[in-house]
C-alpha cells in the first residue's frame, strides 16, 4: 500500500518538473545566502585566531618610542645595558596596490623564528638569502612584482605581512639605522629606559572585539535572506499539497490513513531537504567566496584586520547548512501537513471562503506584528548594546511584516469601493480574493524593500556626512611626514616664508579611563576654529583648549565612556574638562585633543615629525615639487589633501561593497518568492478566470489584470516599506552604529532611491507576474471549458 | 440570426481522434425559441459553446447576425460574447469573488447595458432577492443555476443559449425561469437556444431539434 501511495505521489512530480525545481530552487537560495554569510564569518574568525594565536605572539611587552624610532645604537647600547630584547623594524609599503606590512626581525633573537623555520637550514637561508616569507596567498598575489627578494610559502605568518631579516626590512622601506620596537624577551629589570622610551605591554589582539559588530551586522543579514528564502520554500511546499489535493482525497477515500500518508510525505519533504540543502552548500560557497575579497578590504579598511583571500571548507560549516535546510523545510513544511491533517475527504475550502477566514487571520497577524515591535523598543528600553538594538530590529521587521498583510487588504477595500467600471469592481474583488495567496510572498518583498531602503538610507547618510567630514577634517592642503625628528625640524624650519601655516600634528600614547588613547596637541590657528567636526562644544572651546583649561574627545570616546560636555577627564595624572566633542569617523579607538603645550608640558618631548601645510591652492604643486626635491623624505610622506580624501572614499566605497550585494541578492530571492506563490496560485486561477472569459473579456485584457494586480500589490507593498525602511534606517544610525562603532550620524532623506528601488520591485514583480500572464493569454480555451464541466 | 452551416468538431485525446460533430446545420431567427435534444455525450455543450463563440470548430461556418466566426479575432469573439449574446452553463458559472448581486448585474454592465430596475425584477422573479448578498460558493447547485440565468436574463442579450437551465431545479421553479425566458423572447426579440433533457419543456418552447450521432435531426 505505501508503495503504491509513494508511486502516486512520486508521480507528481514527474508531470510538474518546474515546480520541483522551484521548490529545490527555494530552499536552495536560502540555505546559500544564510550558509555565504556563515562561511564569511567563519573565514573572517579564523584569520583573527591565527593571527593573535601565530605569530602576532599575543599579549607581550615592548619597548617602543612614541612617534619615532629607536636608533640601532640605542639598542645595542641596551644590549649591553643587560636588556633582553629582540629589534624589530615595521612598516607598512604598498605592493601590487595592496598594503602590507613589512616586519624585519633578527632571526638570532626573535622568538618567532624558530615558528618560522619549518625546515632546519632556514635560519641560514633566512639570513644568507634574505627571503621573504608570507601566507601563500599573499605570495600567490605578489609574484609578479619585479626587484622583490625570493619569496617563501609559510603558512605561519599573519595575514597581510611579509616576515623577513631586518636588513632586508631596511632596504624595503627605506630607512636605516631604525628599528620600530622592541621585544622584551626576558622582563628583568636592568635599569632605568633611555630618555624617550617606553615600556609597555602590547594588548592582545582586539580584533575579534572590534569586528564583532561587523559580523554580528552579517548574521543578521543572514538570517534576513533565510528568512525571506523560508517564505519561497513555504510558496513552493504549498504548491505542491494545495496540487496534489485531489490525489490525496482520493489515496484517503481508497483507504490509505491519514498517518500513513503523512509519514510518506514528510519523509519526501526531509529527502528534497537533504537535496536543496547540498545544492544550497554548493551555492553558498561559491557566493562568499565571489564576496570574500570584499569582505576582507572592508575589514582592512574599517579595522585593520587582516582576512585570508581563501575559503576553506569546513565540516561544521557542511552540517550546519544542512541542518539549516532540514530546520527550514519542517518549518515550511508543518503549515501544510496540518492543513492535510483537517483536509476532508470530500470536497474543499474554496478559494473565497479562504479569503474571507485569512481576513480574520489577518487582524490577529496584525495584532501580534504590533506586539513584536513594541517588545523590540522594551528590548532597547530595558536592555543596553548591540544585541538590543537588533531586537529592536527583528522586532520592527517582523511587525510590519505582520501587519502588511491587514495594511493591503484595507487598501483594497479602498479601491473596491471607490471602483466604477465592472471590469475594475471584479479586478478589486478578485485582488482581495488572491490576497492571503500572495500575502507571503509579499511580506518577502516587504522585508527586502524595507532592508534595501533602510541600508541605503543608512550608507547615504554616513556617506553625505563622512565626505562633509573628511573636507572639514582635511582641512590642510598638504600633509608631510618626514623621516624623523631632525628632518622635521629642517623641513619646518624651511617651509616657515614659504606657506601660509604649518601646523605640527603631534600625539602621545597614553590611557583614558584604562583604554589605549591617541592624545593630540595642537597650536593655535584660524584653520581649527573654521574646520574642525564639533559635535558638542563649549562657547569658547578654543580659547580654553590653547589656554590648556580643557580637551577635545572623540564621539567614540564620548559614547564609550559617557564623557560628555563638562565631564572631567584624566591625562597623566591631571584632571581636565571636555570642552568639546568631535566626530571622528572611520577610526575605532579613543582620541583626545589638547594644546600643544600642554601636550608637552604633560608627556615631554612627544615625537614632531608630521606636519599639515596651508598653502594657496594654486601653490600646491609647487610647494610639493620643491619639498620633494629638496628633502629626502619616505616613500608616502607627502600627501595632498585630495589624494588622501580619494583613498578614504574608496575605503568607504569599498566597505558597503558587500552590503549592497546582499541586498540585491535577497531582492531577487523576494522576486522568487512572487514567482513560486503566482504558481502555486495557478491552479486556483482558472475558476475565477473562466467565468468572465465566457462573458466577453479576452483572455489578453485578463493576462494584463492578471500582471495589473501583482503590479499594483507590489507597489501597494513598497509604499508600506519604505516608511519600515526609513524606521530600520533611524536605528541602524542612532542606536546600531552607536553600539557598535561609537558614532551616531545624522539621517537624510533620498526620494530618489525610494522611487528607484520602488521601479525595481515593481519590475522584480513585472517579472515574476510575466510568466503566469503569459501562461493565462495562451490558455487554450477547452481548458476553460473544462472548468464548466468538471467537478472541482 | 444564427446560421449553424455544416459545422465540424472533434476532440483529440491523445491517440485518439473524436468527432463530436460531423456536420451540424441549423438556422434560427430573431424572436424565435428553439430546444436542443439528446443523449448525455451527444455533444449538445459542444455544439452550444461552439454558438457562444467559446471555442474554435473544425470546418464549415457560423454566423451571427451576419458576422462570420471564422473571420472573428480573440477580441471579435469576446466582444460578440460581451454585447450580442449569452450563455448559461450547465454548471459553475458564477464569478467566485463577486456576491450574487454583483454577478447577477456584471454581464449586463460589461454590455454596457446595466438596468437596475430590470435586474431587480428578473432577481425577484427567480427567488434570489435574499441570497444578493452571499457569495457563489456559499450556493446550492440550484441556486447557482439561478443566479447564472438572471445575469443572463437582466444583460438582455439578442441571442440566450442555455444548457440545461433547469436540470436541478424542481418542477415549480423551471416553470418559473421557462416562463422568464419565454418572455423575454416575446417582448425583446430574444432567440432563445435551450439544451433539456425533459419532454415537458421541448414541448412548452414549440421547435425541437434532435442530435444524434454528430448531425441534427
Ligand atoms: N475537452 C474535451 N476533450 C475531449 N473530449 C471532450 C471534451 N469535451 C467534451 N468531450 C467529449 O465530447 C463529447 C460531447 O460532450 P458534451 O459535453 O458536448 O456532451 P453533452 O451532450 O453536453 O452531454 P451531457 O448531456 O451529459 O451534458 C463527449 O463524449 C465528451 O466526452
Ligand atoms: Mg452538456
Amino acid at each position: 500500500m505505501t508503495r503504491v501511495a509513494w508511486g502516486a505521489l512520486i508521480s507528481h512530480w514527474r508531470r510538474q518538473p518546474l515546480q520541483l525545481v522551484t521548490l529545490i530552487l527555494g530552499l536552495a537560495l536560502a540555505t546559500a545566502l544564510w550558509s555565504a554569510v556563515q562561511a564569511i564569518n567563519a573565514e573572517a574568525r579564523a584569520s583573527y585566531a591565527r593571527a593573535s594565536e601565530q605569530l602576532a605572539t599575543g599579549t607581550q611587552a615592548i619597548i617602543d618610542r612614541p612617534g619615532g624610532g629607536i636608533a640601532l645604537a640605542t639598542y645595542a647600547q641596551m644590549r649591553r645595558d643587560g636588556w633582553n630584547v629582540a629589534p624589530v623594524l615595521q612598516g607598512r609599503i604598498v605592493l601590487e596596490g595592496r598594503q602590507v606590512t613589512i616586519v624585519g626581525i633578527d632571526v638570532l633573537t626573535h622568538p618567532a623564528a624558530a615558528v618560522t623555520g619549518e625546515t632546519p637550514d632556514l635560519t641560514e637561508s633566512f639570513l644568507a638569502e634574505g627571503r621573504l616569507f608570507a601566507r601563500p596567498d599573499l605570495i600567490a598575489r605578489l609574484s609578479g612584482v619585479p626587484d622583490l627578494p625570493p619569496l617563501q610559502a609559510n603558512a605561519a605568518v599573519p595575514p597581510g605581512e611579509l616576515w623577513t631579516d631586518i636588513s632586508v626590512a631596511e632596504r624595503l622601506l627605506g630607512q636605516t639605522g631604525q628599528l620600530s620596537h622592541l621585544l622584551v624577551l626576558d622582563p628583568i629589570d636592568a635599569g632605568d629606559l633611555a630618555p624617550g622610551l617606553r615600556l609597555r605591554v602590547e594588548e592582545g589582539n582586539d580584533t575579534v572585539q572590534l569586528t564583532r559588530s561587523f559580523h554580528l551586522n552579517l548574521t543578521a543579514f543572514g538570517f534576513l535572506a533565510f528568512g525571506v528564502g523560508l517564505f519561497i520554500v513555504h510558496g513552493a511546499i504549498g504548491l505542491a499539497f494545495e496540487q496534489r489535493r485531489a490525489l490525496f482525497r482520493t489515496l484517503r477515500a481508497l483507504g490509505v490513513p491519514l498517518r500513513r500518508l503523512m509519514l510518506v510525505l514528510s519523509i519526501e519533504l526531509l529527502g528534497l531537504a537533504v537535496v536543496a540543502g547540498a545544492l544550497g552548500l554548493v551555492l553558498g560557497h561559491l557566493v562568499a567566496a565571489a564576496l570574500l575579497p570584499d569582505v576582507a578590504a572592508t575589514l582592512r579598511g574599517l579595522y585593520g584586520a587582516e582576512v585570508d583571500g581563501a575559503l576553506a571548507l569546513r565540516p561544521a560549516w557542511v552540517l550546519a547548512g544542512l541542518a539549516m535546510a532540514l530546520g527550514g523545510a519542517v518549518v515550511a513544511g508543518t503549515g501544510a501537513l496540518a492543513k492535510l491533517r483537517r483536509l476532508p475527504i470530500l470536497a474543499g475550502a474554496t478559494v473565497v471562503v479562504w479569503a474571507e477566514n485569512a481576513g480574520l487571520g489577518s487582524r490577529r497577524q496584525a495584532m501580534a506584528g504590533v506586539a513584536l515591535a513594541v517588545l523590540g523598543v522594551i528590548a532597547l528600553a530595558l536592555f543596553d548594546g548591540l544585541v538590543a538594538g537588533f531586537a529592536l530590529l527583528a522586532g520592527l521587521l517582523l511587525g510590519a511584516a505582520l501587519c502588511l498583510p491587514l495594511c493591503l487588504s484595507l487598501m483594497l477595500r479602498l479601491g473596491h469601493s471607490a471602483a466604477s467600471g465592472p471590469v475594475a469592481q471584479w479586478v478589486w474583488a478578485d485582488a482581495r480574493a488572491q490576497l492571503p495567496g500572495l500575502s507571503l510572498a509579499l511580506m518577502a518583498l516587504m522585508l527586502a524593500l524595507a532592508t534595501n531602503v533602510g541600508v541605503s538610507t543608512m550608507v547615504s547618510s554616513f556617506r553625505l556626512t563622512f565626505t562633509g567630514w573628511l573636507d572639514q577634517r582635511l582641512a590642510a592642503e598638504l600633509y608631510v611626514t618626514a623621516r624623523d625628528d631632525a628632518q622635521g625640524a629642517e623641513i619646518e624650519a624651511w617651509l616657515a616664508p614659504r606657506v601660509q601655516a604649518v601646523l605640527p600634528i603631534r600625539s602621545a600614547g597614553d590611557r583614558l579611563n584604562g583604554q589605549p588613547a591617541t592624545i593630540f596637541g595642537i597650536i593655535e590657528h584660524q584653520t581649527y576654529r573654521d574646520h574642525w567636526p564639533l559635535l558638542q562644544a563649549d562657547p569658547a572651546v578654543w580659547a580654553r583648549i590653547e589656554a590648556g583649561e580643557g580637551v577635545l574627545i572623540n564621539e567614540q570616546l564620548a559614547y564609550r565612556q559617557d564623557l560628555w560636555l563638562g565631564d572631567q577627564v584624566t591625562l597623566a595624572g591631571q584632571s581636565m574638562p571636555v570642552v568639546g566633542v568631535y566626530s571622528d569617523y572611520g577610526n575605532p579607538n579613543p582620541q583626545a585633543i589638547i594644546g600643544m603645550d600642554t601636550l608637552l608640558q604633560l608627556y615631554g618631548d612627544v615625537p614632531n615629525y608630521r606636519f599639515g601645510l596651508r598653502v594657496p591652492p594654486a601653490q600646491v604643486d609647487a610647494v610639493r615639487a620643491e619639498l620633494a626635491e629638496r628633502f629626502d623624505l619616505p616613500p608616502g610622506g607627502l600627501r595632498a589633501n585630495t589624494e588622501v580624501k580619494q583613498v578614504s572614499k574608496a575605503v568607504f566605497e569599498n566597505t558597503f561593497v558587500v552590503t549592497g550585494a546582499l541586498n540585491a541578492l535577497t531582492l531577487g530571492v523576494a522576486g522568487f518568492a512572487i514567482l513560486t506563490s503566482l504558481l502555486t496560485l495557478w491552479t486556483s486561477r482558472l475558476p475565477q478566470i473562466a467565468p468572465v472569459w465566457s462573458l466577453g473579456l479576452t483572455r489578453r485584457t485578463i493576462a494584463l489584470v492578471e500582471l495589473g494586480r501583482s503590479l499594483m500589490l507590489a507597489a501597494f507593498t513598497a509604499l508600506i516599506a519604505v516608511p519600515v525602511g526609513l524606521g530600520l534606517a533611524w536605528v541602524l544610525l542612532n542606536v546600531i552604529n552607536v553600539e557598535a562603532f561609537g558614532w551616531r550620524l545624522p539621517m537624510f532623506l533620498f526620494p530618489r532611491d525610494w522611487a528607484l528601488l520602488t521601479g525595481l520591485a515593481l519590475i522584480a514583480a513585472a517579472l515574476a507576474a510575466g510568466w503566469p500572464a503569459w501562461r493565462v493569454a495562451r490558455v487554450p480555451p477547452a481548458m476553460l471549458l473544462k472548468v464548466f464541466a468538471n467537478d472541482r | 440570426m444564427l446560421k449553424i452551416d455544416t459545422v465540424t468538431k472533434s476532440y483529440d485525446t491523445g491517440a485518439q481522434h473524436h468527432r463530436v460533430l460531423q456536420g451540424v446545420s441549423l438556422h434560427l431567427a430573431a424572436g424565435e425559441a428553439l430546444a436542443l435534444t439528446g443523449e448525455s455525450g451527444s455533444g449538445k455543450s459542444t455544439l452550444l459553446h461552439l454558438a457562444a463563440a467559446l471555442d474554435g470548430f473544425d470546418s464549415g461556418e457560423i454566423t451571427l447576425n451576419g458576422a462570420a466566426y471564422s473571420g472573428l479575432d480573440d477580441r471579435g469573439r469576446a466582444q460578440l460574447r460581451r454585447e450580442t449574446l449569452a450563455l448559461v452553463f450547465q454548471q459553475f458559472s458564477l464569478v467566485p469573488s463577486l456576491t450574487v448581486g454583483d454577478n447577477i448585474l456584471f454581464h449586463a454592465r460589461l454590455a454596457g447595458r446595466p438596468d437596475p430596475a430590470w435586474a431587480a425584477e428578473v432577481t425577484r422573479r427567480l427567488g434570489l432577492s435574499d441570497l444578493t448578498g452571499r457569495w457563489p460558493e456559499a450556493l446550492s447547485g440550484g441556486q447557482q443555476q439561478r443566479v447564472a440565468i438572471a445575469r443572463a436574463i437582466a444583460a438582455r442579450p439578442q441571442l440566450l443559449l442555455a444548457d440545461e437551465p433547469t436540470g436541478n431545479l424542481d418542477e415549480d421553479t423551471a416553470t418559473r425561469v421557462l416562463d422568464l425566458m419565454l418572455e423575454l423572447v416575446r417582448e425583446t426579440g430574444t432567440a432563445l437556444w435551450l439544451v433539456t433533457h425533459s419532454e415537458a419543456v421541448a414541448q412548452r418552447v414549440g421547435r425541437r431539434v434532435h442530435l444524434s450521432g454528430g448531425v441534427l435531426a
